[in-house]
């Protein structure tokens, strides 16, 4: 789970991390107030969506008084902004920061991950802050340096400090800048985060460490035990489908294909848009409604699948094992009555009880196409698309 | 002998008599692997499926002698269970449940670092189907009968895709050692490399079949051990080459975030590493048979 810069800037702050001035608005009017509120004589007006990249989208509008703001508030609420990480959709701006302008003297990167091949959390630093991790790897893989964190334990002070010379900070501010990476550290592990990210860290001419920019994210498997944190989920900014989805306990992301898919396990999801793209066609979906495929996912599936305009033919994998495909079929029938099916329909059963499954299926009333393996399925549906 | 489990590998159920546990404990003692209790604290003392209930997994080892485990408890208290089982001297333990915190598994292998390369419990999964050695042990949740008794090793992240090629392994004729799935999660208990690895030294095996898939190093990893230490023919399948960058397709670890990642950039790395790739999931059976024939 994604949260807003500015939800990620109240947390690191709690840890001891120096942010600038700033506040949240929803409107134009309280925006003029807000900047007043702040203080100083130049804001930074920034539109909150689940993205980066949004200075280069027009998110972000540095204004020089307090009517400025409220006038670049109006312009960006209601907007939606499309970045090189939003898609061609584009995101919904519905909260705006803002924020007392930082006169920088130096840019940094900073940023915390869980590391896959070291199976530990990996601190990243560089002194070209300000672009993205991809291009400093590409651009200057040189200036990057890491520090692996000891999870039994927890970053020590020396790895902060070694961190902090190493980004040639000057020596008066190395006790501030360590206390910062501490406190990102601190934040990843006691929130469960997956993601911390400070970019760019900037040292202000005035000789403080702040925070200028942030983004985390969070494990979704850790919200059962993380109130706090679940309830900065803002809905709007993830797909209408994709919440439908997760809400339901559904795995789906929404593709830019035509053939939607409902599938048993997210291998053999995977594996059958594969085979879909291999058949020449191009897949509307992801959608794994887990391995036992009970009844009540398969309706589910079925009007998630419905609601995308774009769905032109619908094909049903799904390995029944334990499950048994008769069983699985009598779901199948039974979903089809409830919700109308105005594409061709492909479903392939295998596994346990296969016959008995497709005879339940033939004698119904559906109208569908019968498939046999994972590469007959998707020939049939692209053909179908004709 | 088999990898992993024997026909004889005696198991206990933690979270013995839930609904989860108790339909798989069923399934397994169908199957003919041989259960001799389970776990459910405050339960102790009590029959359930006719075998006896024990509040501990000490407990449980001290008057069974179980060497193996299986995990049908929420993700909340997985790490907790898991870390109960290596605790108690079990070397072989599943957990099934998807959900677990990647925090907590980390916290898991860390703790498991306490003991000894000898003394170490194998942890498999989690968000796994478990492992089968067809016509002797099933420490699992799939369904036994696709698997038919053979030579070929499966290792595979997921569960429905890791049947779907055994039951095209098996109307091509083809049998199954062991078929071990690691799960979908991001930082699991044991990696492809782990696995393969006692692959090769298993003397029933004479191939392994890897069903890898976007996200993190271990198909990569595996690959490249396979080219410098195995002997045994490696064939590989990676699921999602229509997955799109940074996004999680289902199971939590199957997300490209780096280079190494994607479907395309795993599949010819492993063709470097001398994996025989195959082309689409629908001829993963057909893929062993061509290498089998050549051996």
């Amino acid at each position: 789970m994604d949260i807003h810069e500015y939800q990620a800037k109240e947390i690191l702050q709690s840890f001891g991390v120096t942010i600038p001035r700033g506040g949240i608005v929803y409107s134009p009017e309280t925006a003029e107030n807000k900047a007043r509120e702040i203080g100083g004589s130049k804001w930074v007006v920034k539109a909150q969506i689940h993205s980066g990249a949004r200075g280069k989208a027009g998110g972000v509008i540095v204004c020089n008084s307090p009517l400025e703001v409220a006038q670049a508030t109006d312009k960006l609420l209601g907007k939606k902004l499309v970045t090189n990480q939003t898609g061609p959709e584009g995101k919904i701006v519905n909260r705006i920061y803002i924020e007392e302008a930082t006169d920088i003297e130096k840019e940094l990167y900073l940023g915390l991950v869980f590391d896959r091949a070291s199976e530990s959390i990996m601190v990243v630093a560089s002194t070209e802050g300000g672009m993205s991790v991809e291009e400093i790897a590409k651009e200057k893989p040189d200036s990057i340096i890491r520090s692996k964190i000891e999870v039994a334990v927890g970053i020590q002070s020396f790895q902060a400090r070694e961190l902090a010379f190493g980004l040639g900070i000057e020596p008066e501010l190395i006790r501030r800048a360590s206390e910062t990476i501490m406190g990102c550290a601190k934040a990843f592990s006691e929130l469960d985060a997956t993601m911390v990210e400070v970019n760019p860290l900037v040292i202000s001419k005035q000789k403080q460490i702040l925070a200028l920019d942030c983004k985390m994210s969070f494990d979704n498997n850790e919200m059962f035990r993380r109130d706090k944190v679940s309830e900065l989920r803002d809905k709007t900014q993830e797909d209408e489908k994709e919440v439908y989805a997760s809400d339901r306990g559904l795995n789906y992301v929404s593709l830019e294909g035509n053939i939607g898919n409902i599938i048993n396990g997210a291998g053999l999801a995977m594996a059958s848009m594969d085979m879909i793209k291999l058949a020449g066609g191009e897949p509307a979906n992801f959608l794994d409604v887990g391995g036992g495929a009970t009844p009540e996912k398969i309706v589910k599936a079925f009007r998630l699948i419905t609601m995308d305009k774009k769905v032109k033919v619908i094909l049903v994998n799904i390995f029944a094992g334990i499950n048994r495909c008769d069983w699985v079929a009598e779901g199948i029938v039974q979903a089809l009555e409830k919700i109308e099916i105005k594409v061709p329909l492909v479903i392939r059963l295998a596994g346990t009880n296969v016959e008995k499954g497709n005879k339940i299926l033939r004698d119904s009333k559906l109208n569908y196409i019968e498939a046999n393996t994972l590469e007959d399925a998707a020939n049939k549906a692209v053909a179908a698309l004709k | 002998m088999a990898v992993i489990i024997e026909k004889d590998t005696k198991i206990l159920i933690q979270g013995f008599t839930g609904k989860m546990g108790t339909f798989h404990a069923e399934e397994m003692i169908k199957y003919g692997s041989n259960v001799v209790g389970g776990v459910t604290p405050g339960k102790g003392g009590q029959k359930h499926l006719d075998r006896p209930v024990f509040n501990t997994v000490k407990d449980a080892v001290k008057h069974t002698g179980a060497t193996a485990s299986i995990l049908f408890v929420p993700p909340a208290f997985a790490a907790d269970s898991a870390m109960e089982a290596a605790d108690a001297g079990i070397k072989t333990c599943v957990a099934i449940v998807d959900g677990i915190p990647s925090h907590d598994m980390i916290r898991i292998k860390r703790y498991m670092r306490r003991y000894s390369r000898n003394e170490k419990m194998t942890l498999v999964g989690p968000n796994c189907a478990g492992i089968i050695s067809p016509g002797k042990s099933m420490l699992g949740i799939m369904p036994g009968h696709i698997y038919k008794e053979g030579r070929v090793g499966i290792i595979s992240r997921s569960g429905t895709l890791g049947y779907e090629a055994a039951e095209q392994m098996k109307n091509l004729g083809i049998g199954i050692s062991t078929s071990v799935g690691i799960g979908g999660d991001p930082i699991n208990g044991s990696s492809f490399r782990d696995i393969i690895e006692k692959f090769e030294t298993d003397d029933e095996t004479d191939a392994i079949l890897m069903i890898g898939e976007i996200g993190g190093p271990q198909e990569v990893a595996a690959g490249e051990f396979a080219k410098e230490n195995m002997k045994k023919p490696v064939i590989g399948y990676i699921a999602g080459l229509t997955a799109p960058k940074g996004r999680v397709m289902g199971h939590a670890g199957a997300i490209v975030s780096a280079y190494g990642e994607s479907a395309i950039e795993k599949v010819e790395i492993l063709k470097e590493c001398g994996v025989t790739i195959s082309k689409n999931p629908s001829v993963m059976g057909d893929t062993v048979k061509s290498v089998l024939e050549k051996i």
